[in-house]
């Protein structure tokens, strides 16, 4: 109980530390020293008045919200004796198996750059920077020659280190009748079984109304969605990030989407934001980055081609540009399992006095990654907003589909989970792939690094994401890669080949996600 | 057991022959005894034409209204729509109301628009009260973008003048083709910051009674180029014209999706951005503009009952969400583009065919045009003016009979529609 206390107070601590000098302080502050002018504040009772003047006025909701976020990624280590680095990552052969992919990566971009003569970083000529800010809606029209540029790396081979990886403390030789020798991932995280994720996604079952399932154009709108949609429209209305957490759960209604997801990651586009989206953009116009390249590259080979996303190619450009440049990406450092890449200035190479963390935001851009960006497209017209949004999903969720943890939501997780659903409900299935060379894990994979996005139609994908910040966790992603296998496991039974196994699940577009999932979970006999 | 069609088409394009191979008819050429012929506009002037023309008996059908240019004419469109609203002002139809600055309430669906060189003095009067405008000229009979230019000076279409001595009847063998100049909508929607256009097919089975029905797989057609309305931009056609006949040629057209974004993106886009209302307004008033451009042309248009039609709509949204009607195609391209839409396409075929060939059996020009609804496919009934009809008397009989003294609010007749999104 003391420890308990005890912590509570190092969090509290903390959060007010995080909170100190922000924007919203600097504007709580204004707002409580201007409502002292008014008459019903008085001075015999000036502590309650004014405390009650910012809950009246809406500021405690919105203080609230940002400690509802902070709570969210910058907890402090739960022992006071923790190294900071067990923040990151507990588990040492985990982050080393991490550095040493870090290491790998940047040496394949330092060779990139040596390789083309394409320096990591130079200053854009007056000229060319008057250029690229007259075409910056327009960037997409421009076809530079990238054939000599290639993604850093893509999701297959990431997936070659995760299969590598092994516990140095574990002898895997104990349990050799089990079945974890099955799949591909060999490294001994507890994950959730089916009867453990119906107790955490309780709210997907069968007797609760979804949106996915109970908005079917067949079903009367009176039933549930209407209602549904009010309640919706209240929590909104609120301004609550907690209520609309809770409200993502069974899913947000096209029309209230947008507001409910900028109020769970209380990404509130405030001017200050607006203004550092604008000098972010004056970063880009300025100085030209290696690996703008490799965005440029991305976008086109990805969203570019793509049914639903083309349309916003221009908007991928800026978002990504912009992000490659904020360094207040950094901070999700403190969490992620990886660290960010540094570069040498000219001539130093190797002299930490003169190391910079290259690029400015620490995240090396690869194949697919513009895909975290393009269904976001959707929901928010306006670049600024857009950008926020994105960067708030990018340090909650997405860089753990990429970086080795054991983080429940981390992508070696995610991995296992999948695998061990397969194994446990289609044994049969597990054991067919398996024997004709189609490894479930190695069709699954891309699906898990880019959250399903360009898989499934847009409205399948937004449902689904609705769910990850519902419950503020990936895992719901590895149910509806097993959902798939289990909806397609009559037509895999049947395949003989990797090639004709990979045909049967090319084309997700037509899955309606919400209903693989509830039978996944709820409606599969154990 | 009874026997096949006998199908003829002058238009060789594989999502018709497949759709008609697929039902094993019959294929035969066009000296033969034909029941179904899937025809070019061209070939459709010589079978009705007054010389050459034939009657068609009652086991034949084909694909094009024999005047369908009433109504896919960009002229004679306007001239219709512009007649039609001036009778329902004179019967006093609540439908003709106009607001305070004289503009049709419910009936402004296309842009400002005057014949050339017939109505010159009238567009001249128009165009300065508002000199800074943009307009487009187009050809009256041709399609896919030929021939379209801007303008936003009076000398740049000063041939078409009526002061150099030219008539409409001289236009056309002085090299002055007769065009229509519109009001160029210049506040487009905007999506990623590109120009689109909405592509819908509406197909006619019969225009009196008036049945026609919508297909829900539309899609938007993207200009691949960066929308600036800027006037410096005026030449560079890829801005500004969404035809794939045209874009095709801009360096940026892409052969995967070939800048086609479906309807229901659209959707899911405009409910996620700006919410669920007013984007089931508009596509309530897209749905009126048709309707009301068909019951424009309607009492015009012969209603010959060997005929139905698939028209391919062309629609504007401009940034306050309203829809403008462009064109209408009567032979909207079969062409395929990408892998999506040779599905569309045939799909479309597939559906039509299953609407004004039931059963694929051999066509009976008396048939009474209305399908039962699992033959649908993807086509919704967007307007039945006979079914309309029956439930409005219904309705005069109830309320006659007393259920509602004192409401004046069924005057109206079905289809008509004081307010937005509940007319159907």
């Amino acid at each position: 109980m003391m420890g308990d206390d005890a912590n509570l107070s190092v969090t509290i601590a903390h959060i007010v530390q995080r909170l100190k000098g922000t924007y919203l302080h600097s504007q709580i502050e204004r707002h409580a020293k201007e409502c002292l002018h008014q008459p019903e504040i008085k001075l015999e009772s000036l502590k309650e008045d004014v405390r009650c003047f910012l809950k009246t006025s809406g500021w405690e909701r919105k203080l609230q919200n940002a400690v509802y976020r902070e709570l969210h990624s910058h907890l402090p280590p739960t022992h006071p004796a923790a190294p900071p680095e067990h923040l990151k990552e507990p588990l040492a052969y985990m982050r080393k198996a991490q550095a040493t992919w870090e290491k790998r990566v940047l040496k394949s971009l330092n060779s990139m750059s040596s390789e083309l003569g394409v320096p990591l970083a130079r200053m854009r000529g007056a000229e060319e920077q008057k250029e690229l800010r007259n075409k910056w809606n327009e960037m997409g029209t421009d076809e530079p020659d990238l054939s000599s540029f290639r993604p850093v790396y893509a999701p297959k081979d990431f997936l070659e280190v995760l299969v590598g990886l092994r516990n140095p403390n574990y002898d895997s030789s104990e349990d050799v009748s089990s079945r974890s020798h099955w799949g591909l991932i060999q490294a001994p995280l507890n994950v959730r079984d089916i009867p453990q994720l119906r107790q955490v996604f309780t709210e997907l079952n069968l007797t609760t109304g979804q949106l996915g399932i109970d908005d079917n154009a067949h079903i009367h709108p009176d039933l549930f969605e209407n209602q549904y949609v009010l309640v919706g429209k209240k929590v909104v209305e609120d301004q609550d990030s907690a209520a609309a957490q809770q409200y993502s759960r069974r899913g947000c209604s096209n029309g209230l989407r947008a507001d409910l997801w900028a109020l769970i990651l209380n990404s509130t586009n405030q001017p200050p934001d607006v203004m550092h989206y604008e000098q972010l953009k004056t970063g880009v116009i300025q100085h030209d980055l290696l690996v703008d390249n490799l965005i440029y590259k991305d976008v086109k080979l990805t969203a570019s081609n793509d049914d639903y996303y083309f349309v916003f190619e221009d908007f991928l450009y800026q978002v990504l540009l912009c992000f490659s440049r904020d360094t207040l990406v950094l901070e999700h450092f403190k969490y992620n399992s990886a660290t960010p890449p540094k570069a040498y200035i000219q001539g130093k190479a190797g002299d930490e006095d003169f190391a910079v963390v290259y690029p400015p935001n620490g995240v090396i851009p690869f194949h697919g990654f513009s895909m975290y960006v393009a269904p976001l497209c959707y929901l928010y017209n306006e670049p600024s907003k857009l950008y926020s949004v994105f960067r708030e999903m990018y340090v909650r969720y997405f860089f753990r589909l990429h970086s080795i943890s054991s983080s429940p939501s981390g992508i070696v997780s995610l991995c296992l989970q999948f695998e061990r659903l397969i194994q446990a409900h289609l044994p049969q299935l597990f054991y067919h792939l398996r024997q004709i060379g189609a490894q479930p894990l190695r069709m699954a994979f891309k699906w898990l690094v880019r959250a399903f996005s360009g898989y499934l139609s847009t409205d399948q994908l937004l449902l689904l994401w609705d769910r990850i910040l519902g419950y503020d966790s990936l895992e719901i992603v590895a149910v509806l890669a097993a959902a798939v296998f289990a909806f397609r496991a009559e037509n895999l039974m049947e395949v003989t080949s990797l090639a004709s196994a990979e045909a049967v699940l090319a084309d997700l577009s037509t899955l309606k996600v919400m209903p693989l999932i509830q039978i996944f979970l709820f409606a599969t006999s154990m | 057991m009874a026997s096949k069609v006998k199908w003829v088409t002058d238009i060789e394009k594989s999502v018709l022959i497949n759709n008609f191979e697929k039902r094993e008819w019959t294929q035969v050429t066009e000296n033969e005894d034909w029941n179904f012929y899937w025809m070019s506009i061209q070939t459709i002037r010589n079978v009705f034409s007054v010389d050459t023309g034939y009657r068609l008996s009652d086991d034949q059908m084909v694909n094009h209204f024999p005047n369908h240019y009433e109504l896919t004419r960009k002229d004679l469109m306007i001239k219709n729509i512009k007649r039609y609203r001036k009778d329902l002002e004179k019967e006093g139809n609540p439908l003709a109301e106009k607001d305070e600055n004289g503009k049709y309430i419910y009936l402004d669906f296309v842009p400002v628009t005057f014949m050339l060189p017939a109505d010159y003095n009238l567009f001249v009067e128009e165009f300065r009260k508002n000199p800074s405008s943009t307009w487009i000229m187009k050809p009256c009979g041709k399609a896919q973008g030929k021939g379209i230019f801007l303008i936003n000076k009076l000398s740049q279409i000063k041939k078409w003048s009526r002061d150099s001595r030219t008539s409409t009847f001289m236009a056309a063998s002085s090299g002055k083709e007769a065009y229509v100049i519109s009001l160029y909508i210049d506040n487009p929607l905007l999506i990623g910051g590109k120009k689109f256009d909405l592509r819908l097919y509406v197909l006619v089975t019969t225009y009196r009674p008036l049945k026609c029905y919508m297909y829900k797989l539309g899609f938007c057609r993207f200009c691949t180029v960066k929308y600036t309305p800027s006037t410096s931009e005026l030449d560079n056609m890829f801005v500004h014209l969404t035809n794939v006949a045209i874009q095709k040629h801009g360096d940026d057209y892409n052969h995967v999706h070939g800048g086609k974004w479906t309807v229901s993106n659209l959707r899911l886009y405009l409910e996620s951005t700006r919410g669920k209302e007013v984007t089931n307004r508009l596509f309530d008033q897209i749905h009126w503009i048709v309707v009301q451009s068909l019951k424009a042309v309607a009492p015009v248009m012969n209603n010959d009952k060997h005929c139905f039609e698939c028209y391919g709509y062309d629609i504007i949204i401009d940034d306050k969400l309203k829809p403008w009607l462009i064109e209408v195609n009567a032979s909207p391209s079969l062409t395929s583009s990408t892998a999506n839409d040779r599905i569309l396409k045939y799909n479309l075929i597939n559906d039509t065919l299953n609407i004004v060939m039931p059963n694929g059996d051999i066509p009976d020009c008396r048939w009474n045009r209305s399908p039962p609804w699992e033959a649908l496919g993807n086509y919704q009934v967007l307007y039945d003016e006979e079914q309309a009809l029956s439930e409005s008397s219904e309705r005069d009989l109830r309320s006659r009979s007393g259920q509602s003294l004192g409401s004046k609010g069924n005057k109206g007749s079905a289809g008509v529609r004081p307010t937005a999104a509940t007319w159907k």
